[in-house]
């Protein structure tokens, strides 16, 4: 036996922990038909961690669902394949490339894939007859989501409405939704980078490589670092040039840069964003930079 | 390919001990709160160039003078075009002692319900008041509020006190206006701190323009007030919310009682009763994941093994055959009332209580309480939006609870309206039998 708290304090960590295995095992008590959204990510890595941790040792009561845009990082989707695998889960997968074909999405060359998933998830939510779908976000990412309730609502359409939320008190969530409505879920919601950081340091959490430290061939665009790639090539001007970089978010591998880093372990990212002065977003997700609104505009449409 | 990342070094620990405290902010907005926060925030050095960056252009491109750092957390579009706070928002930093979340909670009238969410899960409460204003009305509320959620701490920051000539004779006014105030109240631990949120004095750094003020910076008291004492780890209550049988050939015979614990310690050997049905066993085993532990206490979220064959589903709640609370149908509370249709007698409601959900039907609105005169309303018949009083519920399945008073987690509940799905009420039992 381990643990005996003779102060019966409690780490903030583990107070984290505790409130996110709380959130879990209400939403597969009360909602008839969850799925956990799961983008392979750190954040999403943490969320099937946690749920893990509060179903064990059952398997997880619910599915994975997985918006593939067709330009994810091969070894993100090794890393989903290696979870999937150890966990026994059942994994969903939603195309965006097939919600085109069906006519769901407009793919009109200009909007990103990362847009162009609120189509294919909303679509997958409403074919598989989700009602509660987990999602990695955390209210210290941007100011709009820092407004979100863990149980955030979704009408008919999938929208968030930021004015009519219900107030969220004590530990006591409410999860009544209608025919055709679902609610998103937010387990991570007071978790900050650090704190996920610092998890995936003590619990030793498998997450895709490109989070650390390699070498790569990168081309510095709009004052980001792009990797080159099939759909990245240097443009007039631009050179190529190969750098240490590690990503600190990995979605749609044409929007989102890296960063220069020699961190090839935890304890060096942790170091390294201990004294980062830019947020994870504002230095490497092209999609957050139209506006100062932006994300509040993608998530009243319906993004995670 | 994927990888395992290292070891634990000593250095990386720190974020994963240091321990937390939650906090709800309260006041106009001319008190300068959002400032405050932006302060807090800027000086613990937990705000990004980027977002520093993004207010500086914003400030000058609407002409003023200064940076306005409320714009920092003002994130809703149509905040950021009114210049007002609307919801309740949730802010995150860190000092190498502690770990903070902030619920800033926006201080009109019409807000109330987002000042009771906030302080609903807050282990201390913070009222700003304007020096030259001295105490408000709205102040008097927040108080009120804080009070009745049975936040533990308060303390009452006196801002712009460079606007009054950092004047000891208006800080020991408003300080003792305020303690007269607070006799009515309940508030077992209360702190006023004279600050400049716009210059920084006494937020993070001592002031030198208050060579008369002794007591500590705002942040030395966020960072050192005490608050694991505040939990009841003497009256045994662990709400059942999730069975665990996982029906594997490996764990054939797995029978987990998932949940997080409300109060008191648990322990392998413990008498318990199971409520409602009253069936008792012993506990024989308290497992946290994958792992045995010796003891289970608030707020942790474990699993608890019996040595009996009891029935036990979501909604029941373990406790200890000689301390438990009576399962009771017909309850007395504080309820404060969160939409635009008001409540009235003989009406019908969901109502979510730990992890049981029933249906209660309003019995009798005693009174209404005015928050800024605590005078009891006994006339009132229905509670408007916004409005708080006292209530006699019955409900369609007993409760297993306590008076809020003297437990947070099984003395409160919510209503739920049956038609929209929305939570109209919130409530803070006083009794109930």
């Amino acid at each position: 036996m381990t643990n005996t708290h003779v102060d019966y304090q409690l780490s903030q960590l583990d107070q984290l922990e505790a409130e996110s295995i709380h959130i879990f095992r209400e939403v597969a008590a009360e909602f008839e038909k969850p799925v956990l959204m799961f983008s392979g990510g750190k954040d999403s890595i943490v969320m099937l961690r946690l749920a893990e941790k509060a179903f064990f040792p059952a398997k997880l009561p619910f599915p994975l669902l997985q918006v593939d845009t067709g330009l994810d990082f091969d070894e993100v989707l090794s890393t989903r394949d290696s979870w999937v695998e150890r966990l026994g889960a059942r994994l969903v997968v939603a195309s965006v490339e097939d919600a085109i074909k069906a006519g769901h999405v407009v793919d009109d060359g200009k909007t990103s894939r990362n847009r162009q998933q609120i189509g294919a998830l909303l679509n997958a939510i409403e074919e598989n007859g989700f009602t509660a779908a987990f999602g990695g976000g955390r209210r210290d990412e941007e100011k709009a989501r820092a407004k979100e309730r863990v149980y955030s609502h979704r009408d008919d359409f999938g929208q968030w409405d930021p004015k009519m939320q219900r107030p969220e008190l004590w530990s006591l969530y409410n999860g009544r939704i209608h025919a055709g409505e679902h609610m998103r879920i937010f387990p991570l919601s007071n978790w900050t980078e650090l704190d996920i950081w610092h998890y995936i340091h003590r619990e030793q959490i498998e997450i895709p490589s490109i989070y650390f430290a390699h070498e790569r061939e990168v081309v510095e665009r709009d004052g980001m670092l792009l990797s080159i790639g099939p759909e990245i090539q240097p443009k007039g001007g631009e050179t190529v040039e190969k750098k240490m970089v590690r990503f600190r978010t990995v979605g749609d591998r044409t929007q989102t840069g890296c960063v220069e880093s020699v961190a090839t372990d935890t304890a060096a990212i942790i170091d390294e964003i201990a004294i980062a002065r830019v947020t994870e977003r504002g230095a490497t997700r092209g999609d957050d930079r139209f506006s100062e609104a932006a994300m509040e505009d993608r998530k009243k449409e319906g993004y995670f | 390919m994927a990888s395992t990342p290292q070891t634990t070094d000593a250095h990386t620990t720190a974020q994963g001990e240091m321990d937390l405290l939650r906090f709800a902010t309260a006041g106009s907005v001319d008190d300068g709160k959002s400032t405050l926060i932006g302060r807090l925030l800027l000086d613990s050095k937990s705000i990004f160039e980027d977002q520093l960056e993004a207010v500086e252009s914003t400030s000058q491109s609407k002409g003023y003078d200064y940076t306005d750092l409320a714009l920092l957390t003002d994130g809703l579009r149509s905040e950021r075009e009114q210049g007002i706070t609307i919801d309740v928002a949730y802010r995150y930093f860190a000092t190498p002692t502690r770990k903070f979340i902030i619920a800033d909670t926006p201080g009109h009238i019409q807000y109330t319900r987002n000042m009771v969410t906030g302080a609903s899960t807050a282990d201390l409460g913070l009222v700003l008041v304007d020096a030259r204003q001295g105490l408000t009305e709205q102040s008097r509320r927040h108080a009120v509020l804080l009070s009745l959620l049975r936040v533990p701490h308060l303390v009452l920051a006196i801002n712009k006190m460079d606007l009054v000539d950092w004047s000891q004779e208006v800080y020991e006014k408003i300080h003792r206006e305020f303690t007269t105030f607070a006799t009515k109240l309940n508030i077992p631990d209360l702190e006023v701190i004279p600050i400049s949120a716009l210059q920084g004095d006494n937020v993070v750094n001592r002031s030198e323009n208050t060579p008369w003020y002794s007591g500590p910076t705002l942040m030395h008291h966020l960072e050192h007030v005490h608050v694991a004492s505040d939990r009841d780890l003497v009256d045994t209550r662990f709400p059942v919310q999730y069975v665990i049988r996982p029906k594997s050939d490996q764990y054939h015979d797995f029978r987990g009682y998932a949940g997080q614990v409300a109060g008191g310690v648990l322990k392998k050997g413990d008498e318990v009763v199971v409520l409602p049905s009253g069936m008792t066993s012993t506990i024989s085993k308290v497992e946290l994941f994958d792992t045995e532990i010796a003891e289970a206490f608030p707020p942790m979220s474990v699993t608890i093994h019996l040595e009996d064959d009891v029935d036990v589903s979501r909604g029941d709640m373990i406790a200890r055959p000689k301390n438990a609370p009576k399962p009771s149908q017909d309850i007395d509370a504080m309820i404060c009332w969160m939409t635009t249709e008001p409540l009235k007698p003989r009406q019908k409601l969901a109502i979510k209580h730990t992890t049981r959900m029933g249906r209660a039907m309003v019995k009798d609105i005693q009174y209404r309480l005015d928050v800024n005169s605590l005078h009891r309303d006994q006339e009132a018949g229905e509670l408007a939006l916004n409005e708080i009083g006292r209530v006699q519920l019955r409900t369609t399945v007993p409760l297993l609870c306590d008076p809020y008073s003297k437990n947070r987690t099984t003395g409160s509940f919510i209503l739920i309206d049956e038609a929209t799905g929305v939570t109209v009420g919130a409530g803070m039992i006083n009794s109930a039998s």
